[in-house]
């Protein structure tokens, strides 16, 4: 459920913006939650090379994906589990309605899964009369908003309690003007018990799956993932061809780097295997493509398959603290987001890896050593070459780049610059230059450096 | 040695200080510098905005520039870390030379010039951005995602510095939000990172801000005049040129 909006980053973000204490609060917090990685992945000295590991493991993945994937095919159905192939957004949501209506099931529990918010499944299956509740906490809090999550792994970080409070208070009989977590969490653990009791169908998503054995881990703090499964007739995994590790034993390079990298966390809560249905149950996986390997194709920007959602680069990233996960207007926001989104949709996303000062401490952070921050202006090339930049860049581009590769007019453009904010600042200091919004022009100097050089040095 | 300083355009037409202090300094350390005076830009501007298509005019000029030098020094760690991932030429061999001998003020005189002593003083609380390209791109000092070492080249040179005070930051190595063309492009979010990053400093008595990037510097000072604060930005050279 990506948001529905024709605004781009910069726009969005300036709305986030009009509340600063809000700002700074979202910042602060996700900078609590950085803070906390920064501490544990301290603790262990050799998380570089985990990292380094990690990553060339996947890359091993990206690079023999085909036979991975007939390998953990092959084990998964050895093992009694049912397999779809989806191409798209469109055959993933079909794929579940269809297994849904054989079995006449009208209700379903839900665990995270960021590849169904991808694909727009909830909306999807509603419009079909399927009514589906999300059990991670912060899923339903944002369900309950109806709003789409603003963070992979912290779907609702974007609320304050007393916003959490209202809405509980007004879907799920709470007090009103009650912000206390304890009791919150205490509310949402009946409306849930509720529900996992009472739903035959539950999807989870997919952290990890393993070709060697064709199992598959799902990770969560909260355990809903399991309540889910554990209780219903069927459960379907819904899964991105990408999440796939070649053996069970590099699970461990993976769980340990998952949760250090989002919360700070040595492991989550519950990490559990899924291998084989219990008797009179079943198991589906949906393995999904859409854009996948498309983006496998290309060869700069490949490494972003490697990505096992942590979540890291967003709570590093000193631009998503401060303009939000909305703004960025897709299912996966931040850095990662900003490079896995124009590969579906170039003309939709063509602003978003421009939202970035390519500071670089995402490349920094992430797990898996993807180099974002690279790609980020790798995609600026493509999308301006492919035409998506606005016209008035362009020309302003274009007569920038004549300026500066001739010596001549850039001493005259330099002169004259300067001698406009000197003698009439004003032309320069108006509404309709955004430097000056909020921040003074620099002070014209007399003269420039070359200037100077020549009358001191010749 | 013969050095060719690369004085970026922006330092050029707003920040002659910051280019004079470097030229003063490497001359006072023996250093054999000359101007080249058809220069004019590295190119990163529009490079950064997707139109690195539009820069060879640019890099001929650079290449022609700056051919011959033993190396090329510039008071910009954006600017040469550009030049260095970027630079392509016709005369690909001449531009491949360039880009393994530019260097960043401070880098070149902790690693070529091996400074182990200035005659500097500037006695002042001075809080030290850390500019992202510098830092991370030309990994002038250690960075807070990374488990590693700690190390600082402008730092190193910043104490040998007489009766400065550097004080110490909440956020060590936060971008301050100038990015190039994102500094107008994202208008809202540029100017918030830049009022956070300066709070920070002035919060722990900071009467300067100075790094190695001009730029930053430039969208921090933009901020404080603004706000109508006392406290100064200043290039790294002028401070370690101080006496
Ligand atoms: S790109 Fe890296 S840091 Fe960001 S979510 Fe993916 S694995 Fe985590």
């Amino acid at each position: 459920m990506s948001a529905v909006t024709n605004k781009d980053h910069a726009e969005l973000a300036e709305d986030f913006n009009r509340d600063e204490n809000r700002v700074d609060w979202h910042d602060e917090t996700l900078w609590w939650i950085r803070q906390k990685r920064d501490r544990i992945v301290h603790q262990i000295p050799d998380w570089e090379l985990l990292r380094e590991t990690a990553s060339q493991i996947k890359h091993n993945v990206l690079s023999n994906m085909h036979s991975y994937l007939q390998q953990f095919e092959a084990n998964a159905l050895a093992n009694g589990v049912h397999v779809h192939w989806a191409l798209n957004a469109q055959e993933h949501n079909q794929i579940i309605r269809q297994l849904l209506k054989d079995k006449q099931i009208t209700h379903m529990v839900k665990s995270k899964s960021m590849l169904t918010e991808e694909c727009g499944l909830n909306e999807y299956l509603a419009e079909h009369g399927i009514e589906v509740i999300d059990s991670d906490l912060g899923e339903r809090i944002v369900q309950l908003a109806k709003e789409p999550p603003s963070h992979i792994v912290l779907p609702c970080i974007h609320k304050k309690k007393e916003e959490i409070g209202d809405l509980f208070h007004m879907y799920l009989g709470t007090p009103s003007n009650v912000a206390d977590p304890q009791i919150l969490t205490e509310a949402a653990r009946q409306h849930l018990r509720e529900i996992f009791l009472t739903r035959r169908a539950a999807l989870t998503g997919v952290n990890f799956a393993v070709a060697e054995t064709g199992e598959f881990v799902v990770c969560t703090n909260e355990g809903n993932a399991d309540m889910g499964a554990h209780l219903a007739d069927i459960h379907i995994a819904s899964m991105g061809i990408e999440k796939l590790i070649p053996e069970r034993k590099h699970l461990g390079v993976f769980l340990r780097l998952l949760t250090r990298s989002a919360t700070g966390q040595p492991i989550t809560t519950y990490s559990s295997h899924f291998r084989k249905p219990r008797d009179g149950k079943e198991i589906h996986i949906v393995l999904v493509d859409n854009g996948r390997s498309e983006q496998l194709g290309r060869p700069d920007f490949r490494n972003s398959l490697k990505c096992i959602r942590c979540g890291a680069c967003m709570n590093t990233c000193p631009v998503y603290r401060r303009s939000g996960g909305h703004s960025y207007h897709t299912a996966v926001a931040g850095p990662i987001g900003s490079i896995l989104a124009p590969n579906l949709d170039m003309e939709k996303y063509a602003d978003l890896p421009f939202a970035s000062t390519l500071c670089g401490s995402c490349s920094n952070v992430c797990p898996v050593k993807i180099d974002i921050h690279d790609q980020l202006y790798k995609w600026r090339q493509v999308l301006v070459k492919k035409g998506y930049a606005p016209t008035a860049k362009k020309i302003g581009m274009q007569l920038m780049a004549a300026t500066l590769s001739s010596p001549a007019l850039y001493h005259t453009a330099g002169k004259a610059g300067r001698a406009a904010l000197r003698y009439i600042p004003f032309a320069i200091n108006n509404k309709l230059n955004p430097w000056y919004k909020h921040r003074d022009m620099p002070q014209a100097p007399k003269q420039s450096f070359r200037d100077w050089y020549l009358k001191n040095n010749s | 040695m013969r050095v060719g300083l690369f004085v970026p355009c922006y330092v050029d037409q707003f920040y002659p200080n910051a280019a004079i202090a470097t030229l003063q300094l490497l001359r006072k350390l023996g250093v054999e510098v000359e101007y080249p005076l058809n220069q004019t830009c590295c190119g990163q501007p529009m490079a950064n905005s997707g139109f690195e298509h539009l820069t060879n005019g640019c890099n001929e000029l650079f290449v022609k520039n700056f051919s011959g030098f033993d190396y090329i020094v510039a008071p910009s760690g954006s600017c040469v870390l550009h030049v260095r991932e970027h630079l392509h030429d016709k005369d690909e061999t001449a531009a491949q030379e360039i880009r393994s001998k530019v260097y960043e003020l401070t880098s070149f005189l902790t690693d070529i010039l091996q400074v182990k002593q200035l005659k500097a003083r500037f006695p002042h609380k001075v809080g030290m951005h850390q500019s992202c390209h510098g830092q991370r791109g030309l990994k002038l000092s250690q960075m807070s995602e990374l488990v590693a070492p700690q190390f600082s080249k402008p730092g190193s040179l910043l104490n040998m510095v007489q009766d400065i005070e550097l004080i110490e930051l909440n956020r060590i190595d936060e971008c301050c939000g100038f990015g190039g063309t994102f500094c107008v492009t994202e208008e809202a979010v540029s100017v918030k990172m830049g009022k956070d990053r300066v709070a920070d400093h002035v919060k722990h008595g900071a009467e300067y801000i100075t790094g190695v990037d001009m730029s930053c510097l430039m969208h921090m000072e933009g901020i404080l005049n603004r706000q109508q604060s006392p406290v100064k930005v200043i290039h790294i050279a002028e401070i370690l040129n101080a006496e």
